[in-house]
């Protein structure tokens, strides 16, 4: 195996929205490397559809306060308000910044941007909704994406593609560590690559594939959470996933909440409108967190439709055809091709899919990762995007927030870490930084054991569909728990097929499979240790929110041998005093 | 109220099927030459093309290589050659594209190992248009004005995913290496058409030269393999019409 060697002021691992946002800021100002396992394009910010939120009031009156509000309530209390308020006003100079980049906007008649409604945002903390989505057409996701690359390309960033990031190197011991640089594996020869640097920035996105149904790319595998776990970064609040209520039945790709918005209606196999029990008020557009747990009461209860009772449906029959035509095409295309079903003539198979992590790598307002419950700096390392904790979205993230996390937090981190490089020296790492990762490839390509990945992967996720998705008992997470061990069991004995060292996916999805194993069980525990519900985090066993004992933030820590630790840190709190969350 | 409802299964004929599958394979640490390798498996008709790859790789043969993310046709990641025609792996279904499949990597660029080919020369097409809004007006601190209809103009080239079916499917492309291909074109008209960018005549010049739009030879090869719908050939068109009439 050979094992290159580069030197770098600042590396940034991962290449979506908060990765490519953070080299805008360092790229031309510090020596920078990008290191993504895809390329750039392909990243999953690509798949965002519906907008970004910023108060800009060009089509009604707005305020950043208010966006804050809707933000810390939507939260269900557990954002942290500082970073929140930070967020919602540099908004505004993220849209305008994405605008001067030359993102291709919708426009109002007077050429400005355009903005709509979105959930869970509105006018005067609650009165109505507010027009502060800016939005370009149904594919937000994909220009922020390409412009921000094309940006990239015009300030000539220097891009490691299909490079895989296998572990993070420091300097120093204990107290006195920093971040140093990173380990790579380089997927067209099966070389590895020493990258030492005085920055790391951590933007690898989300982890969505530890469940069976996600709306999340195949390459979502907690990459960075999981390397920082191993060395001893805590992650924090990994309990709280987002499960989006509408997803296309066995496949997880996302239908908008739109649908419901333009008069979709939720049926179960009987055909009965649900929600009409479950919330009489607003029925189908109740929060996210309500509607996909009433879909799994119904699934769980036998009302289910299918020949296993496991999905129900999105009905759009009753709606006029050109109204599917103008306001949902895409969504009608993903369900003519993945199902071979006319939206306008046949109710859509759907089921929860799991969509977003509002937990992950402890940060503060700067993207510095912090270790403790006192918010203790690492130097050198940051994070930023879906792989990192603020915390802005708390125990649950309202939609369109995401892509205004990246942008900001991106460059924010982007910016601490120009500013971080240039103060300090580089760091002097031995050569044998190399040997962990190098022995852990070795170990793998030399496997002989009986196990295959994908069998350990899909029991794996199914587990976690089934036991620590929408609703959690303390049974169903022992049983999850359960599972993960035995599964951890199986892993050690998991063997490849593919010995080679050209684009051997066989062996990165091996090595992915471990992260997948440790989120999981952090998932797990911290969901079993919290005996309260809130946001997203359900328990049938403890159904109300008890802010007296757990408005706090978790911390998990992985210790040299394995086992795994619980802390907590308090919430940040501000001007919002928590309330009950009714809409 | 309550209505009835009728299942999936009797709506859309989701059922069991053999697929048979013939994948051309090329290891470089072995092969000296590419070769074809034929897989049966059962899989349901709902499943995509890009589904099938995967139930081999998990459940017959591991060393079988190709490259997947999104998996519903937006990061252009599975552009391959599917019954001889560029499509993405991930967005055709077993029941549309049939039972018998034979797939090969896309044409003209490098094969590494079996479909993943090496893309850096179509980036480096990609790049060298100048994909990038340029505007050196200073627009302070608002947001620069423009038209819906402005903004209509180039709507369609903003769609690209950059999966290199359109290039990888043209004649010229495969023949002649200098030729920059449709995407770069298409990723030049974007910016050439948007009325915010300066840099429109510095783009035609590129696209002017013997590698650029001249070389297209308006087969439509691109428009009918490009999974997002753009019209790539009119865009081309609309290039080559702008170099003749509205370069400055």
């Amino acid at each position: 195996m050979n094992i290159h060697y580069h030197s770098y002021d600042a590396v940034i691992v991962g290449a979506g929205g908060a990765g490519l946002r953070a080299a805008l800021e360092t790229a031309g100002n510090v020596r920078t490397a990008v290191i993504t396992k895809l390329y750039p394009t392909r990243s999953h910010t690509g798949a965002a559809q519906g907008g970004m939120c910023a108060a800009l009031s060009n089509v009604e009156e707005d305020y950043w306060e208010w966006h804050a509000f809707d933000t810390v309530k939507g939260s269900d209390y557990l954002g942290d308000q500082d970073a929140i308020d930070i967020m919602c006003r540099e908004a505004i100079d993220a849209v305008i910044d994405l605008e001067h980049f030359g993102l291709p906007f919708s426009r109002t008649p007077e050429g400005k941007i355009d903005q709509r409604r979105f959930g869970g945002h509105t006018r005067n903390h609650g009165e109505a909704p507010v027009r502060r989505a800016c939005y370009a057409a149904d594919r937000t996701g994909h220009m922020i994406l390409q412009t921000l690359y094309q940006q990239c390309v015009a300030a000539d960033v220097n891009f490691f593609n299909e490079f895989q990031v296998f572990d993070v190197l420091f300097d120093g011991e204990g107290a006195s560590r920093r971040a140093a640089g990173v380990v790579a594996y380089e997927l067209a020869t099966g070389d590895l690559h020493v990258f030492t640097s005085k920055g790391v920035l951590f933007a690898t996105g989300g982890y969505g594939r530890i469940f069976q149904i996600t709306s999340n790319a195949h390459t979502l595998t907690g990459d960075g959470p999981g390397v920082l776990f191993h060395r001893g970064i805590p992650l924090e609040d990994m309990e709280f996933y987002q499960f989006h209520p509408t997803g296309i039945y066995g496949i997880g790709i996302l239908l908008t909440e739109g649908a419901r918005g333009e008069g979709g209606i939720l049926r179960n196999g009987l055909g009965e409108r649900f929600m009409e029990r479950v919330a009489p008020t607003v029925k189908d557009l109740a929060p996210r967190d309500m509607v996909a747990r009433a879909i799994h009461a119904e699934i769980k209860e036998g009302r289910g439709a299918g020949p296993d009772k496991d999905y129900v449906y999105l009905d759009l029959t009753h709606l006029p055809p050109e109204q599917i035509d103008a306001k949902l095409p895409d969504i009608s295309g993903f369900v003519r091709t993945y199902l071979g079903l006319e939206p306008k003539t046949d109710p859509i198979p759907i089921q929860p899919t799991a969509h977003y992590a509002m937990g992950g790598i402890p940060t503060n307002v700067h993207g510095e990762v912090v270790i403790d419950a006192n918010n203790t700096v690492l130097p050198g390392l940051y994070a930023a995007g879906e792989c990192a904790c603020v915390s802005v979205h708390g125990a649950n993230r309202l939609g369109t927030n995401s892509l205004l996390d990246i942008n900001v937090f991106g460059r924010r981190g982007g910016r601490a870490m120009a500013e971080y490089v240039k103060e300090v020296d580089h760091p002097d790492l031995p050569r044998s930084v190399v040997d962990p990762t190098r022995e852990r490839i070795d170990a793998m390509m030399h496997s002989s054991g009986s196990e295959k990945v994908g069998a350990i992967r899909s029991e794996l996720q199914v587990a976690m569909m089934r036991d620590a998705s929408v609703v959690r008992t303390g049974e169903s997470l022992q049983d999850a728990l359960r599972v993960i061990h035995e599964l951890r069991d199986r892993y050690e004995k998991v063997t490849i097929d593919d010995k080679g060292s050209v684009f051997n996916y066989d062996l990165t999805e091996a090595l992915e499979l471990g992260s997948l194993l440790d989120i999981a069980e952090v998932l797990v525990l911290g969901a079993d240790a919290r005996k309260e519900s809130r946001g997203a985090h359900w328990r049938d066993d403890f159904p109300t929110r008890d802010d007296v004992n757990w408005m706090k933030h978790t911390l998990a820590y992985r210790d040299e041998s394995g086992a795994i630790a619980l802390d907590y840190k308090p919430v940040v709190q501000g001007r919002y005093e928590p309330m009950e969350r009714k809409y | 109220m309550t209505t009835t409802v009728q299942t999936a299964e009797e709506t859309s004929l989701i059922k069991e099927v053999d697929v048979h599958l013939t994948i051309k394979r090329f290891n470089p640490e072995v092969d000296v030459r590419p070769h074809w390798r034929e897989y049966d498996l059962k899989l349901k008709s709902s499943d995509t093309v890009l589904n099938a790859l995967i139930a081999v790789k998990g459940t017959i043969d591991g060393t079988l290589s190709f490259r997947r993310s999104c998996a519903h046709g937006v990061c252009g990641s599975d552009a391959m050659m599917i019954n001889g025609e560029n499509r993405l792996g991930c967005v055709n279904l077993i029941s549309s594209v049939g039972t018998d499949l034979v797939i090969e990597p896309v044409r003209g660029l490098p094969v590494i190992k079996d479909l993943v080919v090496d893309m850096e020369p179509f980036f480096a097409q990609y790049r060298s248009v100048l994909p990038y809004l340029i505007a050196d007006d200073d627009p302070g601190y608002k947001e620069r004005y423009q038209s819906p209809e402005d903004r209509a103009r180039f709507d369609d080239t903003t769609k690209c995913i950059l999966c290199g079916a359109c290039s990888t499917s043209c004649p010229v492309y495969w023949a002649n290496g200098s030729y920059i291909g449709p995407a770069a074109i298409v990723n030049a008209h974007r910016f050439i058409f948007d009325s915010r960018d300066q840099a429109a005549n510095e783009r035609l010049d590129i696209l002017n030269q013997k590698s650029g739009v001249w070389r297209c030879r308006t087969s439509f090869n691109c428009t009918e393999a490009c999974p997002r719908g753009i019209k790539v050939t009119e865009a081309i068109e609309e290039v080559k019409r702008a170099i003749l009439y509205d370069r400055s």
